[in-house]
């Protein structure tokens, strides 16, 4: 384990990602203690410029405090991205295993299931799904969850399918343990670490899912998002720079931590196949 | 023989994915909570009794779930998409309407985006480790990870409105009607600018990533250290015998991403107020109008389908090997 620090920790840029990746999540968890009180609420004149009227990043044509904005819409961000990266692997990880370890019928059926997903424009199914039953958290979740998982679950039969070749898989069988056993005590740990990298960088990918269905409208409108601040002060961008730069930067900076992080992840966890 | 069989199993395909996709929509029509009429009407309450009354009747509404799966996917076989109580008019001709602006907003940034790719990609790996590749890194980093709506929004804000370059949203100008037809295709070449950077940028630091990779994959192969041994120029050796067998991985990676292509021209029509299929996806999202997205999201599927076809062509040209598949 302190080996793997060590080669994680030795990675600069993994450095830099994990950095700016506490930020954000400090500020997520934190948020209500730096800016108590609803960032929806009006905490000084519209159209206030960075610095002006005590608020450190301006704020929008309802006079609502940008920072306080950004600083609250990391928890949605931090949130979507995790919960439906779980959604995403779930599916995908199961349907992986089924089709690595089944093969035959079931393996084929499976891929090409995989591949109608991954030809069906994702972003335009998410907006359907979302608009169709209603913005709330939840939906969003699940609508990006259930566009996420093609590429997992390809990479989850492609891993299954090696693991289960080794001898030491056979010897279960020969023991007679379940096949359920089999693979979630023997395959899966084996198969798991580029699942991990993977999976890191699906949240990535999520979270800026996330930020383009808010900025359609598509968010939910109990919860301040980065998308959503960037999509309201869209038709002001010639008054008011500062009302749709600030957020667009705080997306960008988480999605690059993340990035960063999962690459660095992949070479501390994969050194083999990791880039010369 | 081997033509006939590849067309015939994509055509199956091609079929299959589009019952699917009409499976998909049925599904999210009775999933929503309240009358499945309502949605195929638009937002509830929008529409008047008789209208609702003549949708249960033609989707039949009162009949068993398969059946009325089947009658949907008939029309939609039939390119029959609705009718969209909004707009006032058939879902599909709406469509066709928006078709135009949207295949040459994609299709351009599709080749500006495999075309900047492979050149940057190119420079990079065959520069590996200068400040060129160390900067061109960094940039596709940067871009990878940043929110297409964004980069337009910041592109208007440098080009548009502090420099004053292009414009900054629409199709063509207002006085665009009294042009001559050279004068209008530049007017609205001029529109396109952006957009089409905005959307290529993102895929484009995808294939510059990619390109590099292979690039020096392939510069460690036995026929590239031939070429050179044959004392070949540098040059030579790129352009005859490196460019077109690193780049074949990135072509099909490329076409791979037309289907998050199409997604990222809603976001970037939306921004910059081009009239095609995303613009009618963000107005149809803020109306509520869900026989339109129902029909854009299939349209937008068969658009995948078709750019999938085109990136197999592409490869066939770049790779002469592919044809005997």
């Amino acid at each position: 384990m302190s080996e793997f620090f060590r080669t994680f920790l030795s990675r600069p840029a993994g450095i830099v990602g994990l950095v700016l990746l506490v930020i954000v999540c400090l500020m997520a968890v934190l948020a209500p203690l730096i800016y108590p009180g609803s960032p929806w609420d009006m905490a000084g004149m519209p159209f206030a410029r960075p610095g002006e009227a005590g608020m450190l990043l301006g704020s929008d044509t309802l006079g609502r405090d940008i920072a306080s904005g950004i600083v609250h819409g990391a928890r949605v961000s931090i949130l979507i991205g995790l919960a439906s990266t779980l959604t995403a692997l779930f599916i995908g990880v199961t349907l992986g295993c089924i089709a690595g370890y089944a093969g035959g019928m079931v393996d084929g059926a499976i891929v090409r299931f995989t591949e109608i997903f991954q030809t069906i424009p994702s972003f335009v199914l998410a907006i359907l799904f979302v608009a169709i039953l209603t913005p709330s958290i939840g939906t969003i979740i699940l609508a990006i969850g259930l566009v996420s998982w093609p590429p997992l679950s390809r990479l989850t039969r492609a891993q299954v399918k090696t693991v289960t070749q080794r001898e030491f898989v056979q010897a279960a069988r020969c023991q007679g343990q379940s096949t359920l056993s089999i693979v979630l005590r023997h395959v899966l740990p084996n198969a798991v670490s580029p699942i991990i990298v993977a999976g890191s960088l699906t949240v990535a990918a999520a979270i800026l899912i996330e930020a383009a269905l808010s900025f359609m409208g598509l968010g939910d409108p109990n919860f301040m998002s980065w998308g959503y601040m960037v999509g309201a002060g869209r038709t002001v961008i010639r008054q008011a720079w500062w009302m749709s730069v600030f957020p667009g930067i705080a997306i960008l900076l988480t999605v690059v931590a993340i990035n960063l992080v999962g690459e660095a992840l992949n070479d501390t966890l994969n050194p083999r196949i990791s880039r010369a | 023989m081997s033509i006939i069989t590849s067309l015939t199993g994509k055509i199956i395909g091609i079929v299959f994915t589009i019952l699917v996709i009409a499976t998909i929509n049925f599904i999210l029509i009775h999933a929503t909570p309240g009358d499945p009429a309502m949605v195929i009407a638009g937002q509830s309450g929008a529409a008047d009794p008789k209208f609702i009354a003549d949708i249960r009747a033609a989707y039949g509404l009162d009949q068993p779930f398969l059946i009325q799966l089947g009658t949907y996917i008939g029309k939609v076989l039939q390119f029959d998409l609705g009718y969209s109580y909004r707009q006032r008019a058939d879902v599909s001709a709406l469509i066709l309407d928006r078709l135009g602006p949207t295949l040459l907003l994609t299709l351009s940034a599709f080749f500006v985006s495999l075309i900047g790719g492979v050149f940057f990609g190119a420079l990079a790996g065959k520069r590996q480790g200068t400040w060129a590749d160390l900067a061109i890194s960094m940039v596709s980093l940067l871009l990878y990870a940043t929110p297409v709506f964004w980069l337009g929004l910041m592109l208007v804000l440098v080009f548009s409105i502090q420099l004053g370059w292009v414009p900054a949203f629409g199709y063509a100008s207002i006085r665009a009607s009294s042009f001559g037809p050279w004068d209008y295709a530049m007017d609205v070449a001029r529109h396109l600018i952006l957009p089409v950077l905005t959307l290529a940028a993102i895929y484009m630091a995808v294939y510059t990533r990619l390109m590099r990779s292979s690039l020096i994959e392939v510069s460690h192969e036995d026929h590239v250290r031939t070429a050179r041994a044959k004392g070949l120029n540098e040059r030579q050796i790129l352009s005859r015998h490196m460019l077109r067998n690193a780049a074949v991985p990135v072509v099909t990676f490329a076409g791979l991403q037309a289907s998050a292509l199409i997604g990222g021209s809603v976001v970037v029509e939306t921004v910059f107020s081009w009239p095609g299929l995303g613009r009618l996806t963000y107005d149809a999202v803020t109306a509520r109008d869900y026989p339109v997205l129902l029909g854009l999201f299939l349209i937008m599927s068969v658009l995948v389908i078709a750019t999938n076809l085109l990136t197999d062509v592409l490869h066939r040209l770049i790779d002469p090997r592919v044809k005997g598949r």
